[in-house]
This record gives C-alpha cells, sequence and structure tokens, in this order.
C-alpha cells in the first residue's frame, strides 16, 4: 500500500449549503478530515447524503460554502484534486459489453494509469474474481460487478475516498475484504468518506459521524 | 470569479427597479411608434419602382435589426450569467428571448409581404431572409432547450452555452448563406438602388427601431418580473411583497 | 500514461463497445443508403434531374444520419455512470471529449465517406464529382460530429432528448451542407470546388479547436 503524505494532507469542509430544485437539503455543514481518519456519513434516505459526496469530489458546485484542500479552494486545484482523489458512485461505471479486466483497464487508462494484463488480472484476484477476467460484465451478479467497480481502490494512489455507498450487494466476504482494505488505506496516512445503511466496523482507525437530518 | 456585489444583481432589488422602469419604456414606445408610423405610412414619398406597397419595410427593418439585436443582448447576458454566477442576467436571457423571437417571425413575414407584389411568391431565397429564418430557429432552439430542463440553474448554464455557440456562428451561417445565394443568383428583397433614400424613410424606419427597441425594454422587464417571481416563489422578499400579500 | 497514450485508450475502448455492439455501426449506414434512394422514389428517375439534386440530397441524407447517431455520443456513458468517472479524472475533460468525438466519427461518420461513391453512381455523378463528393464528406463528416457534440451534451439526460437535438444541431449544420454540397456542385459544373472545400476545411480546423471545449463544458452543467 503506498504511503501517503503525512504532513499538510488535509480536506476542509466550511458552512455548506446544498440546494436541490426548491428545498434546501441543508446547510452550515462544516468539517475537517485529516489523514488517517474516515467519517461515516450518516442520515436517512432524500437527506442529501449524495448530494454532499458530490459536492465534495467536485462535480456539483455548492449552494455556500468552500471547500478546501490543504487550504486550497478545490475548484482552483482542478485536475490536481481529482488527482488526490477517488470517487465511487451508485453506478459502477462498467460497460457491460467489455470483460471485467477490459473495464479495470480502459477505467485506469482514462485516469491516465497504466495497468498491464499480469497486474490487472493481480487486482482482480484480489478482489475475489480470479477466473472471471475474461468475462464479458454482463454476464456477472450484482455483487461481483460492484467487487469489479471497487477494484479500482487497488490501482488508484489518491490519498482521498470518497465511496457512496459501497458496501451494497456485496456478501460477507467481500464486506470483510473492503472494511480490510479501508482499513489498510487509513494506515497508511489517507483517508475517506462513505455512507452505508450498514454499520461499518474499519478495525483501528479514527471515525467520525456526520448525520444530515431530513 | 468572485461574485459580483452590484445591488441590483439580486432579484430582491432589481424586481422593483424594473417595476418603475417599464411604464417609462412603455410609455417611448408609443411615442416612437407613433411618430414611426405617421412618417412611413403618410409622409414618406412613394417609392419610383414599388410603389405604396414598399411601406412595409418600415416595419420589415426595424424587425431584423432588433431580432439580431436582441440576440446579441441575449448572448451577453447570459454570457455574463454563466461567468459570474449571477441569476438576474441569466434570468434576463430568458426574458428577452420569446420577444426577438417574436420580431424574427415579424420580420420572415413583413419580408414575405413586401416580396409577394415583386415576384409574385410568398417565399424566396433571399440571403436575408434565409439568415433570418435561420436565426428564428437558433431562437427556438434556445426557448426549447430552457423550456425542456427542469433545474433552474442548469436551464440557465446550458442555455448560456447554446447562445454564444450561436453568437459564434451567426455570422458564419450568414456569410455561407450568402455565397449560397450568391452563386445561384437568387432573388432579393430590398429596396431600389436609389443614390440616397428619402431622409423621412430613414427617419420612419430609425423611429420604428426605437419603437421596437423600448417595446422589447418594457416587455422584457416585464417578463424578467414574472421569472423572478416564479423562481423565487420560496423566499422571504417575495412574500413580502405588496401585491403578494394583499 | 501520455496524453497521446490516453486518447487512443478512450477511441479504443469506444469502439470495442461499438463493435460489440454492431447496431450502432450499421444504422446510420442504412438510414443513409434508404434515404438517398427514397428522393428518386418521391421525384422520379429522370437523370438529368437527379444529376441536378445530387449534391444536396446526398449531403443531407449523411447530415440526417450523422445527426440520427448523436444521441449515443454520451448517453449510454452517462446512464452508466463512464461519464462521471471522466469528468473526475485527472486527464483533462477535453481530451477524453475529443477521444470520444474521434471514436463516434470512426463509427457514424467514416462508413458514410466509404459508400457515397456507391450512392453517388446511383445518381450518375461523374467520377470526379463522386471524388469531390468523397472529399467534401471527409472533411465534413467530422465537422458533423464535432458540431453535433455540443447539441449532444446539452440534451444529455433531457426530455425530449432526440427532437430537441435536432433543433439544436440543424441549424449549425447549414454552413458545412452549403460548402459541402455547394463543392460538388461546383465541379459538376466546371467552377472547381477548391473554394468550397478550403473553406470547410477551415471550418472543420475552427471547430477541432472550440468544440470540443464547448462540449466539455456543457458536459459538467449536466454532471451538476
Amino acid at each position: 500500500m503506498q504511503r501517503h503524505r503525512l504532513y499538510a494532507t488535509m480536506l476542509t469542509a466550511t458552512d455548506i449549503a446544498c440546494v436541490r430544485g426548491d428545498r434546501r437539503l441543508f446547510s452550515g455543514l462544516g468539517f475537517t478530515l485529516e489523514a488517517g481518519a474516515w467519517i461515516y456519513l450518516t442520515g436517512e434516505n432524500g437527506s442529501g447524503k449524495t448530494s454532499l459526496l458530490r459536492i465534495l469530489v467536485g462535480l456539483s458546485p455548492a449552494e455556500a460554502g468552500e471547500i478546501r484542500w490543504d487550504g486550497v479552494a478545490i475548484g482552483r486545484l482542478g485536475d490536481e484534486y481529482r488527482r488526490v482523489v477517488t470517487y465511487l458512485g451508485h453506478h459502477n461505471a462498467l460497460k457491460e459489453e467489455l470483460t471485467a479486466r477490459e473495464n479495470l483497464s480502459s477505467g485506469a487508462a482514462l485516469a491516465g494509469v497504466n495497468l498491464d494484463i499480469a497486474r490487472a488480472d493481480a487486482i482482480l484476484a484480489e478482489v475475489g474474481l480470479a477466473g472471471r477476467e475474461e468475462l464479458s460484465v454482463r454476464f456477472l451478479s450484482q455483487g461481483q460487478k460492484r467487487r469489479v467497480a471497487l477494484a479500482r481502490l487497488l490501482w488508484s494512489e489518491s490519498p482521498l475516498w470518497i465511496l457512496d455507498e459501497p458496501f451494497v450487494a456485496l456478501d460477507a466476504a467481500a464486506v470483510l475484504w473492503l472494511a480490510g482494505t479501508l482499513a489498510n488505506h487509513l494506515a497508511a496516512g489517507g483517508m475517506a468518506i462513505l455512507t452505508s445503511h450498514q454499520e461499518v466496523l474499519i478495525a483501528g482507525s479514527i471515525m467520525q459521524t456526520l448525520r444530515l437530518a431530513a | 470569479m468572485s461574485v459580483i456585489t452590484w445591488k441590483y444583481a439580486s432579484p430582491q432589488y432589481f424586481y422593483p427597479l424594473a417595476g418603475k422602469m417599464i411604464p417609462w419604456f412603455s410609455l417611448l414606445a408609443v411615442i416612437f411608434g407613433i411618430a414611426g408610423l405617421w412618417l412611413g405610412f403618410f409622409v414618406a414619398p412613394t417609392d419610383a419602382q414599388q410603389g405604396e406597397g414598399y411601406r412595409i419595410i418600415f416595419i420589415h427593418v426595424g424587425a431584423s435589426w432588433m431580432s439580431m439585436f436582441l440576440y446579441l443582448v441575449m448572448a451577453f447576458w447570459a454570457g455574463i450569467g454563466l461567468s459570474f454566477n449571477t441569476r438576474v442576467s441569466s434570468m434576463m436571457a430568458t426574458a428577452i428571448a420569446p420577444t426577438g423571437a417574436m420580431f424574427a417571425f415579424l420580420s420572415l413575414w413583413t419580408g414575405a409581404l413586401w416580396g409577394k407584389p415583386m415576384w409574385g411568391t410568398w417565399w424566396v431565397w433571399d440571403a436575408r431572409l434565409t439568415s433570418e429564418l435561420i436565426l428564428l430557429f437558433l431562437y427556438l432552439g434556445f426557448i426549447a432547450l430552457q423550456a425542456a430542463i427542469d433545474e433552474p440553474r442548469r436551464a440557465d448554464k446550458a442555455g448560456a452555452i447554446l447562445a454564444l455557440v450561436g453568437v459564434v456562428n451567426v455570422p458564419i451561417i450568414y456569410f455561407s448563406v450568402k455565397w449560397w445565394n450568391t452563386l445561384h443568383q437568387g432573388a432579393s428583397v430590398s429596396l431600389t438602388q436609389a443614390p440616397s433614400m428619402a431622409k423621412t424613410m430613414l427617419l420612419g424606419m430609425l423611429m420604428m427601431a426605437l419603437c421596437f427597441w423600448m417595446y422589447s425594454l418594457a416587455v422584457a422587464l416585464m417578463r424578467v418580473r414574472a421569472i423572478m417571481l416564479e423562481r423565487e416563489r420560496h423566499s422571504e422578499w417575495v412574500a413580502n411583497l405588496k401585491e403578494v400579500k394583499s | 500514461m501520455g496524453a497521446f497514450g490516453v486518447l487512443s485508450a478512450v477511441v479504443r475502448r469506444d469502439l470495442l463497445v461499438a463493435l460489440r455492439r454492431k447496431s450502432e455501426v450499421l444504422t446510420s449506414l442504412f438510414f443513409f443508403v434508404i434515404v438517398a434512394s427514397l428522393f428518386p422514389l418521391g421525384i422520379g428517375s429522370e437523370m438529368d434531374l437527379l444529376r441536378k439534386i445530387a449534391p444536396g440530397v446526398l449531403w443531407v441524407a449523411a447530415l440526417l444520419a450523422a445527426m440520427l447517431s448523436l444521441n449515443r455520443l454520451f448517453a449510454n456513458d452517462y446512464a452508466d455512470g463512464t461519464l462521471e468517472q471522466m469528468a473526475l479524472s485527472p486527464v483533462p475533460l477535453g481530451l477524453l471529449v475529443t477521444g470520444k468525438i474521434l471514436a463516434h466519427w470512426l463509427v457514424a461518420g467514416l462508413p458514410l465517406v466509404l459508400i457515397a461513391p456507391m450512392l453517388g453512381l446511383q445518381y450518375d455523378l461523374s467520377s470526379r464529382a463522386l471524388m469531390v463528393l468523397v472529399i467534401s464528406l471527409l472533411l465534413g463528416t467530422p465537422l458533423l460530429s464535432l458540431i453535433g457534440a455540443i447539441g449532444a451534451a446539452l440534451t444529455l439526460g433531457v426530455r425530449g432528448g432526440g427532437v430537441l437535438l435536432s433543433l439544436l444541431t440543424l441549424p449549425l449544420y447549414i454552413p458545412a451542407l452549403i460548402f459541402g454540397a455547394g463543392a460538388v456542385e461546383a465541379d459538376i459544373s466546371g467552377l472547381g470546388a477548391a473554394g468550397h472545400l478550403s473553406l470547410l476545411a477551415a471550418l472543420l480546423t475552427l471547430a477541432v479547436f472550440f468544440a470540443p471545449w464547448a462540449t466539455t463544458a456543457a458536459l459538467k452543467i449536466a454532471l451538476e
């Protein structure tokens, strides 16, 4: 696991407000996230968890407030910020017509990372898809597709992971695997923000809970 | 870009200001309109070749100018709204579009009325008329795009990009249509080549153009107020308005 | 991985997906062929008349075929979340978008260029006119893909997408149509197609620089 810079990696959010259509989902939201820590984002359905994650990642603009990475507004950092973030949304971002291996390597290529076949297969084996590398993703189960989607965490070198419902559709073994991967990531100085409807236990980690009221 | 802190960039303050300006612009529109129509239909001399029918140009030329001018203004405000993230600018662009489209349509219609006695057909593929038709399509596209997007801020920004792309394309389209028309030696709807247009004709057209401009301002301001009320209907300042409270 | 490496990865992926979906490559091609064959049925088979209308008819058919395929440019990636990941990549979105447009042209535009001579023969165009037709489409179809990409990005996920896309894109297609069809006509009438073709090339150059930029801005708005 990559050792991330331990000095001055910090995500700060100040006074974030989010408006969807006519509704003000939340306002005055703020937090500080430092290396080695993670935030458990929770709240009822429709309280704006996904909206917040999309704001933190830079896809949507916030109605108010600022998000800073190492003190610089993420809007100004642009591509630099996208280098330090890895995002997993509700969608798996997989092309049904391509095989698991093709999806993984083209996904990496789109982020500027070269993954050769050996490394791609090793990653797929680690997420429990050994022997299924050449199968069209169309033929994989929901849980298996989610695992291919999660595989991107293994080639990405970003310190900040922002994951929206990563545990959905995973079986017990995969849940353990993901919790372990997260623990390793945090121990190496990374940080994470994730949402989940289940209780999440990540061994030996600093956890903050952020609760959104609907 | 830092937020513009000009007071009137906020709907709350622009709403009453617009309300005060509308009666003045309407009055000016009526004054210029009467002057222009009087000059155009009673004072200007009969054209040597086109007889009385040519008088429709007093409306046609003003409408053409306004349709093109309004597109530029619309694109300008849309661009400001996109760059500085101001709401009122985008709302102005949305408010201007229907009036611009109306003038484009009016220009086409009066162009046809003008051309019929000359060419015997209701439509000629003249370079200017064809470009005007394409301009109408550009307006309709802008209006349709904004109407199809539910989220107002997304509609503002998407419309702005379309309007800016359109503005860049309008010269290209006009040039290509002119090229196409001259090569095919098509018909042309225009005034006869008099060495100097009678002063009264020019003055009449100018009056009508000013009339249309004042009209556009009045109507756009009325429309922008309606848009503000609709978009900000949940906010406090709307609830406190005299007309809403009663 | 350098810019060229990323660009070829994008193109390769889109081509692979299109090849495995097969229907995409063939529908716009068939549409082109069918529309070009409809006109003689509607107008009459008199060769003189057909020769006169050939440049315009073939160009309009190609234009409509290109426009039909625009929907698929971003819609699938938008639906399965791939577009989102592209917007979040440290690689500039403009580069990725250029790759997608290039792949789209290879799948939906280039086949039209290749089959055009065959259709031109149905209209009894001379071999030199056919060559001008091919060159005009070779310059024109990428231009149509580039301009169309802006419209496709603006109407992503919007109600009434397909028809709205046509309303937005067709007015912007007119200069390409005028110079493209005009080139073939100019050749037939002996005036020489050089002027038209150079104007078409100029428009293409302009579009290569500006269209990906406008498309990227529109995509970011669609993803908000």
